[in-house]
């Protein structure tokens, strides 16, 4: 009997669980959630990606024309446009591309074309799939239109849509545009390499040292989380740009363009590398330190063989997250970038300048694939270095060495004073009154009322639009993780979920509020009302900063014994009063901490909601990005300096937060 | 499958469960009553299916195939709130953030009951488990035991009609452990409530159970009082998971001999065909030592009871290793027929002493025919 081999399940009826009212609410929840997740994200992201292969082609051999004689009778045989246009060369190959938005003028073809002439002209098309306007009058189908001159010269030909890879190859043909991809390769991987090699320092010195203040190390690195990834870009213009305080140091070079890029990108990655490697070694186990000092490796061999190896998966996850921060940031590139292009930037030119929407989906698509790529890694890397989490190992502690911990104090001092430096460059910059021929204090720059760019209204707009996805984003966020995670059963809704909520974080802001555009400004969608709203900010948020923030929250939950919910039900409760008495109280920090996160992301964002923004609903950080582009620079980083306040005060209201309540229930918290 | 005693009330029925998870067959055909009152174990290995028997039994995992009835009422593809149970985990599952007081009173809240009420019945169960002045703490406050005997007592709150147990001693100290099975099964006597416990451990289940159920890969070996698994195993699996046993091949030749070596030994009766290869097997404890001198006329010197033992039905053995184990001697004995293979017997302290036995000496031993069992040889079991 022991070994009995395997068996096949024996025919009969399949037990179909009996849904009780807790499994009905809860797919109910689940599925709603999941509606949310597509609305906000899955038919936006389609109708950007049909976006990119849509092709709009004008067939002129579609439309034929007669000409009158002066007397008004028409004489002439009818003529195609395209005969016109092989005679006449009016238009050239890529004039006969466009977007959706192109319309062709037909009096090109008539070179003696004049509105005053009493010619009369005919147009018609070959079948009602060509159409044309007179103003804004549709007309297709092969009926013979006659239109005086003065008319005729409002006649505009309207493309034929298709699908294609049209816009691709028209990409891939513009070398402006293509210069772009290998612009933001190099820029991310130079900057990926200088800020990995930073923070390792930086981390290595706060967890192998013994030297002092490394708390507030800790909080000044930590500083460039809560600026808009722009402000250091403002800075560096005040510090090197053509009337730059220390310009002398750039040797002829210019800040604007590659090496701004790069110094900003290294400011704003910063904590975020700093943090992940950070974590990495901490986790590593003192005994193997023990093993190779017992074997008599010098310290150096211990480094290479111990230290790195032990922080590998770190190291790639922050290169990959770093990677990701800067190819696909736009404010930055924007600021500082000059005539220097990035793909995120040309998105936002191709829509904002052009009102090109299939280049900028296009762009999109192509900045899509280095991001999906970069995720995908970081994740792959991040499940290894949760297994080495899992094993257990003996937390190392650093020796005080005075040489040693003296270097890393001088070390962590000098980043620190980079990071304080550019913050206080942006302080002094919005105080002075007119730099450099007037340096008296003056609270000038405040005046936003006064600038473009939304000003005070903007400001409260942010901080409306912060708190609004810091609530609204909380519960969505822990209420669709405690589905996921809590729930038994409906495994394909449950994994489609899962994908779903991991993937905003493979999005670049750029893409996602293009395709926000595609899906909520289109008339024929009932949605379209959230367009231009503040509404559609919130939900563009939310998605934005979606998977960090799930991440979070399933990590809490995992740390919840599974058994509660089997308890609960045994004792015939109802799963809401689980949650709301045992599961939110028991997460509360992680709750606060996915509040805070959202709050100071939707403060500092710039890319995602530069779309998505209208006039009533202007945000502080995109008023720092308009300003400045108007050459309001110094309010620009006044009001960047106003984020990074708000984002501190709101930081430290978190902090007493959460302490006050680890107080309060630190008895049962202890273990 | 035994059925449960005849004279109390079935209550809960099992029949033909299945369950697979993907290719994966966790539990292959099980059918098993219980009855009103009793303490019922699932005692198996890791992987044997008995936590899984226990989730479909709480509705936490469904079942592929087959019904439950609990009390005359198909129960087999109920939510677990539409069943009637209380449980307790390993884990003991203690709301973390709630007093003990409130963990108690939790399935009693919103039952109708009044506060007094809720009130009167959380101080009897609190001092039932011996715990009275413990409401106000929360578990973290609490010692592993402590916080089990809180689950417990949550789970009886609301005087369920069966009480599921999975694995409840296995993250406590040994000690606990011992105190705690005794209080656990008073408490189920106390109380008469139908009981289901599992565990891997076969001394809690031995002391604890009125039935066990041993199972293994998904099917059950054996259903039966824990006397009837130790003394009477049906199975070679079960003979080797419970408690100790010596295995010996060996090779059949009538229905109740068999052939060991050189040795013939009279066996109990089996039907496997002459010369087919057996396993034979018998518990250390049950083999007899002979003093040499005074042969098997000196049975009554041992300190066991004089088995109905044939005086034949020996072996010359040495002894090649003993081990000292408090209340008695653990030897190891080769014995020349069966090569490399040993036996372990456990002789007493005093047998030890006045037979002056130690390692290297020559030794009869008699293998009492009624102890010794023999099963058909399988590959699975080493």
């Amino acid at each position: 009997m022991a070994t009995t081999p395997r068996m096949h399940l024996p025919a009969g009826p399949k037990i179909t669980p009996k849904l009780g009212s807790d499994g009905w609410i809860m797919r109910g929840f689940i599925a709603l959630i999941a509606v949310y997740l597509i609305i906000a994200l899955a038919f936006p992201l389609y109708a950007m990606l049909s976006k990119a292969f849509s092709t709009y082609q004008f067939d002129l051999s579609q439309f034929e024309f007669q000409v009158s004689d002066e007397s008004g009778q028409f004489i002439t045989e009818s003529i195609s446009a395209q005969s016109l246009n092989e005679k006449t060369s009016a238009y050239s190959e890529v004039d006969l591309s466009a977007g959706s938005g192109g319309r062709l003028s037909v009096t090109a073809f008539f070179p003696d074309f004049s509105f005053r002439s009493p010619v009369n002209y005919k147009i018609r098309g070959a079948d009602s799939s060509a159409v044309f306007l007179v103003g804004s009058e549709r007309h297709r189908g092969p009926e013979w239109l006659e239109l005086d001159s003065n008319t005729f010269r409002r006649v505009v030909l309207i493309p034929n849509s298709a699908t294609g890879l049209g816009n691709f190859s028209r990409y891939f043909e513009t070398p402006a545009l293509v210069r772009s991809i290998k612009n933001s390769l190099l820029i991310s991987t130079i900057s990926t390499l200088i800020t990995v090699t930073l923070a390792f320092g930086f981390a290595y010195a706060l967890s192998r040292s013994c030297m002092r203040f490394k708390g507030v190390f800790k909080l000044i690195a930590m500083a460039p989380i809560l600026v808009p990834s722009l402000l250091p870009g403002i800075a560096l213009v005040y510090l090197f740009g053509n009337q730059g305080m220390l310009k002398g140091l750039m040797m002829g070079e210019s800040i604007y363009g590659p090496y701004g890029i790069v110094a900003g990108s290294v400011f704003f990655t910063f904590p975020h590398a700093m943090l992940i490697i950070t974590t990495a070694l901490a986790i590593s186990d003192a005994r193997l330190y023990e093993a190779s000092v017992s074997l008599g490796a010098s310290r150096w061999k211990t480094f290479w063989t111990v230290t790195i190896p032990g922080a590998r998966y770190g190291l790639i996850s922050a290169a990959f997250v770093v990677f990701n921060l800067v190819i696909t940031d736009f404010g930055l590139p924007k600021v500082i970038g000059g005539q220097f292009n990035m793909l995120a930037v040309d998105i936002y030119k191709q829509v904002i300048g052009q009102q090109n929407f299939e280049m900028g989906a296009v762009v999109s698509v192509v900045l899509l694939i280095p991001a999906m790529l970069a995720f995908t890694i970081d994740r792959v890397v991040q499940r290894k270095q949760v297994a080495l989490l899992s094993s257990r190992s003996v937390v190392y502690q650093p020796k005080a060495n005075s040489g040693f911990d003296w270097i890393c104090f001088g070390y962590c001092s000098v980043i620190a004073f980079f990071i304080i430096g550019i913050l206080a460059v942006c302080q002094f910059a919005a105080l002075i009154k007119f730099w450099p021929y007037d340096l008296s204090l003056s609270l000038k720059n405040y005046a936003f009322d006064l600038m473009d760019g939304g000003g005070w209204r903007a400001y409260q707009n942010s901080i409306r639009m912060a708190l609004l996805t810091a609530f609204f984003g909380t519960i969505i966020v822990f209420i669709g993780a405690y589905m996921v995670e809590k729930t038994q059963g409906f495994k394909t809704g449950r994994s489609l979920f899962q994908f779903l909520a991991m993937l905003p974080m493979a999005i670049p802001g750029m893409v996602l509020g293009l395709a926000y555009i595609f899906f909520f400004n289109n008339p024929s969608n009932p949605l379209n009302v959230l367009y231009g709203t503040m509404s559609i900010l919130v939900l563009c948020t939310v998605t934005h900063f979606y998977t960090v923030s799930h991440l979070t929250a399933v990590t809490a939950l995992k740390q919840m014994d599974n058994e509660f919910e089997s308890v609960s039900s045994s004792l015939k409760k109802p799963f809401y009063k689980l949650f709301f008495r045992v599961s939110v109280p028991v997460c509360l920090p992680s709750i606060l901490d996915i509040s805070i996160y959202l709050f100071v992301n939707a403060m500092t964002t710039v890319s995602a909601v530069v779309f998505l923004y209208s006039s009533g609903t202007a945000l502080a950080s995109v008023a720092v990005l308009n300003m400045d582009d108007a050459g309001d620079v110094a309010p620009a980083a006044a009001m960047g300096m106003m984020i990074f306040y708000t984002n501190v005060v709101a930081r430290v209201v978190h902090l007493l937060l959460s302490k006050g309540l680890l107080k309060r229930t630190q008895v049962w918290r202890q273990r | 499958m035994i059925e449960a005693s005849n004279h109390e009330q079935m209550f809960l029925k099992i029949s033909g469960l299945w369950k697979a998870f993907g290719n994966f067959v966790a539990l292959q055909d099980i059918s098993l009553e219980v009855s009103e009152g009793e303490f019922v174990c699932f005692l198996g290995p890791s992987g044997c299916g008995k936590t899984t028997l226990l989730r479909a039994i709480a509705g936490l995992d469904l079942q592929s195939r087959g019904t439950i009835e609990q009390g005359n009422r198909d129960i087999s593809n109920l939510p677990p709130a539409e069943r009637d149970y209380g449980i307790v985990f390993q884990s003991y599952a203690l709301f973390p953030n709630l007093t003990i007081y409130k963990n108690i009173a939790y399935g009693l809240e919103n039952a109708g009951l009044s506060k007094a009420t809720i009130n009167t019945r959380v101080t009897e169960l609190l001092s039932l488990v011996g715990l009275p002045d413990q409401g106000k703490k929360f578990p973290a406050q609490l010692s592993g035991g402590q916080q089990q005997r809180i689950a417990l007592a949550r789970a009886i709150a609301t005087e369920p009609g069966l009480l599921l147990l999975d694995e409840p001693l296995s993250a406590l100290d040994a000690k606990v452990r011992v105190s705690l099975r005794h209080q656990i099964k008073e408490l189920q006597r106390k109380l008469g409530v139908t009981t289901i416990m599992v565990t891997h451990d076969q001394e809690e289940a031995l002391s604890m159970a009125d039935r066990i159920v041993v199972m293994n890969q998904g099917v059950i070996e054996q259903i039966g009082s824990p006397i009837e698994i130790y003394r009477d195993p049906e199975t070679l699996f079960v003979a080797d998971f419970i408690g100790e046993m010596n295995q010996i091949s060996a090779t059949a030749t009538s229905t109740s001999m068999i052939n060991f070596g050189a040795n013939k030994l009279a066996c109990l009766p089996h039907t496997f065909e002459p010369s087919s290869q057996v396993v034979a097997t018998i518990r250390p404890e049950d083999i007899i030592p002979l003093d040499e001198k005074s042969q098997a006329t000196d049975v009554s010197t041992t300190d066991r009871p004089a088995q109905a033992g044939n005086s034949s039905n020996t072996l010359e053995t040495v002894i090649t290793d003993m081990e000292f184990l408090g209340s008695y001697w653990r030897a190891e004995l080769n014995c020349n027929e069966i090569g490399e293979e040993t036996l372990n017997a456990n002789f007493s302290m005093n047998a030890v002493r006045r037979m002056g036995l130690e390692v290297e000496t020559n030794l009869l031993i008699e293998i009492p025919a009624d102890r010794l069992k023999v099963f058909q040889q399988t590959e699975s079991v080493v």
